[in-house]
């Protein structure tokens, strides 16, 4: 059998004329699925780019020493040193903030997805009164900026004596996190079918046991995405971290920006520190990545 | 026996449920039929106790259960969904209200597999119901449901969401397998075929009314009124206002024809008939009762016709056998039986059913 019969057949039965199925055009796909440049590809590499050059040149800052950062320029480090990372984990000062920031994080966390579980559901599967309302007002919350919340929370703290406490930031976070917490469950809450529900006390199944055993591993993944949200936001909240600590409970962020000591900027070790607080998220956003596109697909993220 | 008495259900302004008395008994089959929103599915919700009515009384053996939550009665549901729990197997789905009511686990085990072969389930019961094709989601359904053993079995359109084999299969063998528990099933159907096919009982349901109620040939062949007749015809009935001036129907057009002997005998009035398409044949019939009408439509279904046809402002449908090719426009002669006529008085109540006569 000839080419060209193969070629009009093919073309008969898919529709694509028989010119696309030359011996040439296969080549010529062949070639391009097998990774031959295309300028189109350009664009993504040169946003990316972009995008990595700051934190590059904080990896790179980081295993400077002082000295090349503040007199030379050097796209690479041209005497590799470890110095900056050992003043972090050895001082405590540095180490303790760290550990500071991921305790009232995670306690953050756990408290915002806690209060936020039963409110979705109650948005999800009730109809009540001004339902709606509320829980457009419950976005409005963020709305707000920190800064308009620092002052009342430092005066109630106060007279709570909760100020200096990993409790405090993680309640004051709530006010921020509980509503988007909230706001991404229901997304999640609302994409399992009622019927469920109903089948499932129907079985006769009680209603803990039932949210527990049947519901939550439906929604696991928004679970996850809201532990993220949340932690995203407190690890990377400053202001009213800031207000609301002092020494015990001082967040990493707060301690890097106060490294002017006698001696000057101690360039190297802020850098380093840098690296240490993306580390964290970078891993949290590993293990939620799959899930993440699902947030946004239902458009609450 | 599970009793309804004046049941009603309103959401807000709207009654979704409207005086409705059914008495069901253990060991039946009853067959929920009625066009989407008549109210089958929030029938059978306060059947289950899933919502409390407004009004009225549920009596399960002759004790009141209205208000009681659906976790104490032992009712059993499947949905037109395939509803499972997706997080759990097969086998721990079907086991689920076992497990709940505490039993021991041979006995769940014994129970689950029999259950699970009678529904051809036992080659996935190690799988999760989302890798199932929709047929075995929906038989997983019907195995927990069935495995219940409960008083009352409440089958939403089943069958609705399945291919056309798989749903002749189990529709023939639903009743058999529930039959033998003992308990009262209920059926809902949109489909008149399938009510048919079920046998058994069947409620019309209209508008949230039950509009009939006994052995289903019975209200089928004798409905106690034109929504009844609708209701329980598909394609749709040909109603056709007339009147009686003696022993002669005088219709629009020149539609004239004796009456049959059933009906000889009622008063000179209006009446409204209804014939069932199948009833129409092309030609004058062999009574010479027939009118002309005009063909708007016609779709071939393998060996038969449905011809589609004004007469007058009435629109007609006809199911006639063999392929028969008609243009728009056409004129079409259509006879019929007048012993097969159903005639209704003008408020719509059923005078005289051919039928009831002659049995």
């Amino acid at each position: 059998m000839s080419v060209p019969t193969i070629a009009t057949s093919r073309a008969a039965a898919d529709g694509i004329p028989g010119s696309a199925h030359s011996e040439v055009a296969l080549k010529a796909r062949a070639s391009r699925r097998s990774g031959s440049f295309r300028p189109k590809a350009l664009i993504p590499i040169v946003y990316i780019l972009f995008l990595l050059l700051p934190i590059y040149w904080l990896v790179n800052m980081s295993f400077k020493t002082n000295v090349e950062i503040t007199n030379a320029f050097t796209l690479w480090p041209a005497n590799p040193t470890l110095r900056n990372y050992a003043v972090i984990f050895t001082d405590p000062s540095w180490y303790n903030g760290y550990i500071n920031s991921i305790i009232y994080v995670v306690l953050n966390m756990v408290i915002s997805v806690a209060v936020a579980l039963p409110a979705a559901y109650a948005f999800s599967r009730y109809r009540f009164l001004g339902d709606k309302h509320l829980f457009f007002w419950l976005l409005t919350n963020r709305m707000a900026p920190p800064a308009v919340f620092a002052l009342p929370f430092f005066q109630l703290y106060s007279a709570f004596g909760l100020i200096d406490t990993h409790i405090a930031v993680a309640l004051a976070h709530c006010l921020f996190n509980v509503p988007l917490a909230v706001w991404i469950l229901e997304g999640f809450m609302s994409g399992v079918p009622k019927e469920i529900d109903e089948t499932a006390y129907i079985d006769g199944y009680s209603f803990p046991r039932f949210f527990f055993k049947i519901f939550m591993p439906l929604i696991a993944s928004g679970v996850g995405v809201a532990a993220f949200f949340c932690f995203m936001f407190s690890w990377v909240e400053l202001l009213i971290a800031r207000t609301l600590t002092v020494t015990d409970a001082k967040p990493i962020s707060a301690i890097m920006t106060r490294t002017v000591s006698a001696s000057g900027m101690d360039w190297g070790v802020l850098a380093a520190a840098g690296v240490l607080t993306i580390i964290p998220g970078a891993i949290v956003i590993w293990f939620v990545r799959n899930y993440i596109a699902k947030g946004f697909a239902l458009g609450r993220v | 026996m599970l009793e309804l008495k004046n049941l009603v259900w309103k959401v807000g302004r709207d009654v979704h449920i409207d005086d409705v008395s059914l008495r069901l008994e253990r060991g039946s089959l009853n067959v929920l039929l009625g066009p989407t929103l008549a109210g089958k599915t929030s029938l059978m919700r306060l059947m289950a106790g899933l919502d409390q009515p407004t009004g009225g009384q549920i009596l399960m053996d002759g004790k009141d259960v209205t208000g009681v939550p659906v976790r104490q009665r032992n009712v059993a549901m499947v949905y037109q969904q395939f509803i499972n729990y997706p997080a759990l197997t097969v086998y721990e789905n079907i086991a689920s209200p076992l497990r709940i009511q505490k039993q021991p686990s041979a006995e769940i085990d014994a129970k689950v597999r029999r259950a699970a072969a009678l529904m051809k389930l036992t080659p996935f019961l190690d799988r999760t119901p989302l890798n199932l094709s929709g047929g075995q989601q929906q038989r997983t359904a019907l195995a927990r449901a069935l495995v219940k053993n409960a008083d009352l079995v409440l089958l939403d359109e089943p069958l609705a969401n399945l291919d056309y084999k798989l749903r002749e299969e189990l529709r023939e063998e639903l009743p058999k397998i529930f039959a033998a528990t003992g308990a009262i099933f209920v059926y809902a159907t949109t489909e008149p075929h399938e009510a048919l096919l079920l046998g058994g009982n069947t409620a019309t349901l209209s508008e949230g009314r039950v509009t009939q109620f006994g052995p289903t040939p019975d209200v089928y062949r004798r409905p106690h009124d034109l929504v009844t007749a609708r209701t329980f015809s598909d394609p749709p009935l040909n109603v056709i206002a007339v009147q009686k001036r003696g022993s002669r129907f005088t219709g629009p057009g020149a539609l004239a024809f004796d009456a049959a002997p059933a009906h000889a005998g009622l008063a000179d009035d209006d009446y409204r008939i209804a014939i069932r398409p199948h009833r129409l044949s092309l030609g004058d019939g062999e009574s010479g009762a027939s009118f002309e009408a005009v063909v708007t439509l016609t779709e071939v279904t393998g060996s038969e016709t449905f011809v589609h046809a004004d007469f007058g402002s009435d629109r007609i449908i006809a199911l006639i056998h063999g392929v028969r090719r008609m243009a728009a426009g056409d004129r079409v002669r259509l006879g019929f039986d007048p012993s097969h006529v159903l005639v209704f008085a003008g408020d719509g109540a059923a005078v005289n059913a051919p039928v009831a006569l002659a049995a």
